[in-house]
């Protein structure tokens, strides 16, 4: 469980986020939707203690993060960046692998357990297929599910997503999500996922914050949050949202 | 990175018989020709305490014990500290260009040697001054560097890179003036003293940089899956579980001293701790579990086969070492990129 308690942050001066409050259950997806310049990607960097708030705590596990060293913090959160650079020449399951990092007692011992997590983590994201091959040599699908698998090494309670789907085609974004997805049906793996995307969001997450003017404008379930006046205020767009049958899910039309 | 282990272990033993046989063939050669069996049976005697019939000159003996060796082993340590330095400095900064004088550290130690040479600084050192005036102006220098850089309790490494080039600038100006204002032959100390060499090593400098050479070689390779993770960005090596900037300080902090303890005893070598990484990222691998020892050990043949240069091509008197180390060093990296068809992007 991840709490977020009445966070502010603020860079020169300036408040990026004021007073922001949720709280996400277990087995459960959360997308994190709004504008550019909301303050969604300073609220993913306080997450994952990257930047600490001004005001306010995150608790990871009914525990203080603030409180954790960077190895507890990863034993029970992983993280699949926007945009992973990946230096060439290492291979996937040498990627894979470093998601061993915080669980590996030893420097230079890599355990049974250690496989056998790796081994799960690219069966669970379909890569065991080109374990072999450089990361920096595969399609932009193929790393992000690398990365993925990268995270899932670190048998994570929570997996934190930042656009995952950025820069992929609409199959691999189907792909992808439907996999993220899974792990939390299946695995009840918690996951909050920034993402731009709303018919994206409607379609994989169970519930959604839309944070506007630094401030969570509205949180629910998909209905509750993707109306046309909600998304109005906070994109200053015009939108119809109405249930499409043939994906069975809330449907954004921008006009 | 933990597959192909007995590889790995196979390609290190390979070096590890090479930086052997090269210190051996090394004490071997020079003016007066020494047969290897000889060597070792010369060492044999001594660190038996004499159990062997001495059957050598007291000659050759000394060209052994008090001459070749100590200088042999000295450019061993200081090519193995200098290229692991490099490649854990290329890692941290994630650029092909770093080495371990990245920092401005060059220019320090130049400093406290030229003030040492020129101006007499250093006197209370006695015989030692140059080493530890160059050593004080090493390590200053990378504490200067690293606290200009310090903000809100990180370093960020470009603003590290910056600092340390422009600190390596204003310093590089000192040694300059230094260098017009000294007379004749401290002018020429001063210069060779730049090119770096071992032509007046000895035990007490082996004694001196023994220690630290070693501990910093441990330190960086213990650092190996650290500077794996760092590969894919610092929030990414955070986000694995790594306290980031402590792995940063450390890895500065043990590749200062080695470069800072290397230049004291031999002046500033260049090239070696540049080159001795890519080298062996495009013969042997790019793994920092690889790279690092065998960095190492290829630096120490690479700097021991330079030495030996050194001292033979123009007998009696002696070439700087860094005129070697460039000059044989740079066509053989050259050829090694030729040969490669793909370009070369580590980074």
């Amino acid at each position: 469980m991840l709490q977020v308690k009445n966070i502010s942050a603020s860079y020169q001066q300036r408040p990026v986020l004021e007073g922001i409050s949720f709280q996400v259950e277990d087995g459960e997806f959360l997308g994190i939707i709004g504008p550019n310049g909301a303050g969604k990607t300073t609220l993913l960097k306080i997450m994952t203690g990257v930047k600490s708030p001004l005001t306010g705590e995150v608790m990871l596990d009914g525990k203080k993060m603030s409180s954790l060293c960077r190895k507890e913090i990863a034993m029970i959160m992983a993280v699949v960046p926007q945009s992973s650079f990946i230096p060439p020449l290492f291979t996937v399951e040498d990627v894979v692998l470093m998601g061993r990092y915080p669980h590996q007692k030893s420097r230079f011992v890599t355990t049974e357990e250690d496989i056998k997590a790796v081994e799960e983590a690219m069966q669970k994201t379909n890569t065991s297929n080109f374990r072999q091959r450089p990361v920096n040599e595969l399609s932009g699908g193929e790393r992000q599910e690398v990365i993925i698998a990268r995270a899932l090494a670190q048998e994570p309670k929570i997996l934190l997503l930042d656009e995952p789907t950025a820069s992929l085609d609409i199959k691999h974004q189907m792909r992808i999500l439907g996999l993220v997805r899974t792990l939390v049906k299946e695995n009840g793996i918690t996951a909050i996922m920034v993402i731009h995307d709303l018919n994206l969001a409607a379609r994989f997450c169970d519930r959604l914050i839309l944070l506007h003017n630094q401030k969570i404008y509205a949180q629910g379930v998909i209905k509750e949050v993707l109306t046309s006046q909600n998304l109005k205020e906070a994109y200053e767009v015009e939108t119809m949202v109405e249930y499409n049958d043939f994906i069975g899910a809330l449907q954004v039309v921008v006009k | 990175m933990g597959n192909k282990p007995k590889r790995y272990l196979l390609v290190l033993g390979i070096l590890l018989v090479g930086l052997i046989a090269t210190c051996l063939i090394s004490i071997m050669i020079g003016p007066v020709f020494i047969h290897p069996l000889l060597i070792i049976k010369i060492w044999a005697y001594k660190l038996s305490g004499g159990l062997i019939q001495p059957i050598w000159s007291n000659i050759q003996e000394t060209i052994v014990v008090d001459i070749r060796t100590p200088r042999v082993i000295l450019s061993m340590l200081v090519g193995m500290g200098l290229s692991i330095a490099g490649a854990a400095m290329q890692g941290l900064f994630r650029n092909p260009m770093a080495e371990p004088y990245i920092l401005g550290m060059s220019s320090g130690a130049a400093v406290g040697a030229a003030l040492a040479i020129v101006l007499g600084a250093g006197n209370v050192f006695g015989e030692l001054s140059i080493p530890a005036m160059a050593f004080i102006g090493a390590t200053t220098t990378i504490f200067v560097v690293y606290n200009i850089a310090r903000t809100d309790g990180r370093v960020p490494t470009e603003t590290l890179l910056l600092a340390g080039i422009a600190v390596g600038f204003f310093l590089h100006a000192v040694v300059s003036f230094l260098k017009i204002i000294a007379s004749h032959e401290t002018l020429r100390d001063v210069v060779l003293w730049l090119m770096g060499s071992f032509a007046l090593s000895t035990w007490a400098d082996v004694r001196m940089v023994i220690l630290p050479i070693l501990l910093g070689i441990g330190v960086l390779y213990f650092l190996c899956r650290e500077l794996n993770a760092l590969q894919f960005g610092e929030e990414t090596a955070l986000h694995l579980g790594i306290e980031v900037e402590t792995v940063k300080r450390i890895l500065l902090i043990a590749s200062a001293l080695v470069t800072a303890v290397a230049v004291s005893v031999s002046g500033i070598i260049g090239f070696v701790g540049l080159i001795i990484p890519h080298v062996v990222r495009l013969i042997i691998g790019h793994g920092h579990h690889i790279l690092l020892p065998a960095s190492a050990l290829s630096g120490g043949i690479f700097l021991v086969l330079c030495d030996t240069l050194a001292r033979i091509v123009t007998q009696p008197s002696e070439v700087p070492i860094g005129i070697i180390t460039a000059a044989i060093g740079a066509p053989y990296f050259v050829y090694l990129l030729r040969r490669r068809k793909k370009a070369i992007s580590w980074w």
